[in-house]
């Protein structure tokens, strides 16, 4: 690997874009291909795909035996609302590798015996959300049932393209979250990448249950391609 | 891939531009219950000093040997661990996987 390649390959990481090396293992030929050139590759298809999982790989194109090597950004999970479901979701979300942060003003909420081993930010939105520079690479719930807390936490998700964004509340509770939003200048795209109510519908009651149900929606939006993730949720 | 181990990758830039001759090994394929995945690397100097895993410490040793080779020669070559090959007898996966490990050379031109 020339050593031009590997800084480059550090500063994407660093910069949590995704990149990809293709090697060619007859002759150890290599090129990097980022994130943003990979619709236009000739290998395009393969590499998306590939990304898309999150793995590594060999393949066979025009005879050559290719190894795909998959650097994607550590995946986040940024919950807004330290309450019961988030209990159980902020330990499920690291078992499932992901980085985690629990932001609640309400420092009764906030506290960390509720939440042991787990980043928490006892700040309004406004000033926790900014500092984590979140990203394409992060799933964002609003779990805290409080206008207050939710919507400002939820127009910053929208702003920062968050590959899920998931909200507690029934359909009535969310049509009028809606409305607020729309209010506050969120876009009818914006207010339709909501997953709301929150989660696969498997009939969750308890909030593990429930965490289990977010998780899963989650990890379809993360792993399936973008046109089977939209059937499942419908 | 949502693994935390990739930064050997800053450890080899840091190795080369300190002057150090270093490799870069990394699992490219895996049959059977091979215990890291593809894409899972170990980086190696001149001195014999590694950071990573291919195969969770199986067959570590033997592609430090192979690496010190290679950067030597700043050739890349393939190695092939598994209950089939005939090294297994001395650095076979215990678990019964085969592995094949690409070692290049960092900083080849």
């Amino acid at each position: 690997m020339k050593l031009e390649t590997l800084t480059q390959v550090n500063a994407e990481r660093a910069a949590r874009r995704p990149v990809i090396v293709v090697t060619d293992v007859a002759n150890g030929e290599q090129r990097l291909v980022k994130a943003k050139d990979i619709a236009t590759d000739p290998l395009g298809g393969e590499l998306a795909k590939q990304l898309r999982m999150g793995k590594s790989g060999m393949i066979e194109s025009g005879g050559k035996k290719l190894f795909l090597n998959v650097y994607a950004p550590t995946a986040r999970l940024v919950i807004v609302g330290a309450v019961h479901i988030s209990q159980a979701l902020a330990p499920l979300a690291r078992s499932l590798d992901y980085d985690v942060t629990v932001v609640d003003p309400r420092t009764a909420f906030a506290s960390p015996e509720r939440f042991p081993d787990v980043p928490l930010i006892a700040e309004w939105p406004d000033v926790a959300l900014p500092p984590l520079n979140i990203d394409h690479y992060t799933a964002f719930v609003a779990l805290t049932h409080d206008p207050k807390i939710d919507d400002p936490a939820l127009l910053h998700a929208f702003e920062r393209d968050c590959f899920y964004i998931g909200a507690l509340g029934s359909r009535k509770t969310h049509a009028k979250r809606a409305e607020r939003l729309k209010a506050q200048g969120a876009s009818d795209t914006d207010v339709a990448r909501i997953h709301a109510p929150i989660g696969l519908s498997i009939g969750a009651v308890s909030p593990s249950e429930i965490a289990v149900a977010i998780m899963a929606e989650i990890t379809a939006e993360l792993r399936l391609p973008k046109e089977t993730a939209k059937e499942q949720a419908a | 891939m949502l693994n935390r181990d990739e930064d050997i990758l800053q450890a080899a830039e840091n190795w080369q531009k300190a002057g150090h001759g270093v490799a870069l090994a990394t699992v490219v394929e895996t049959w059977g219950s091979a215990p890291r995945p593809a894409g899972s690397s170990l980086v190696i100097n001149d001195d014999g000093t590694f950071l990573g895993s291919v195969s969770g410490g199986c067959v570590e040793g033997a592609v430090v040997t192979e690496a010190l080779d290679v950067i030597a020669s700043g050739k890349p070559r393939m190695l092939e661990f598994g209950v089939a090959d005939e090294t297994a007898w001395n650095v076979g996966l215990s678990c019964g996987g085969t592995i094949r490990v690409f070692v290049e050379k960092v900083g080849q031109s």
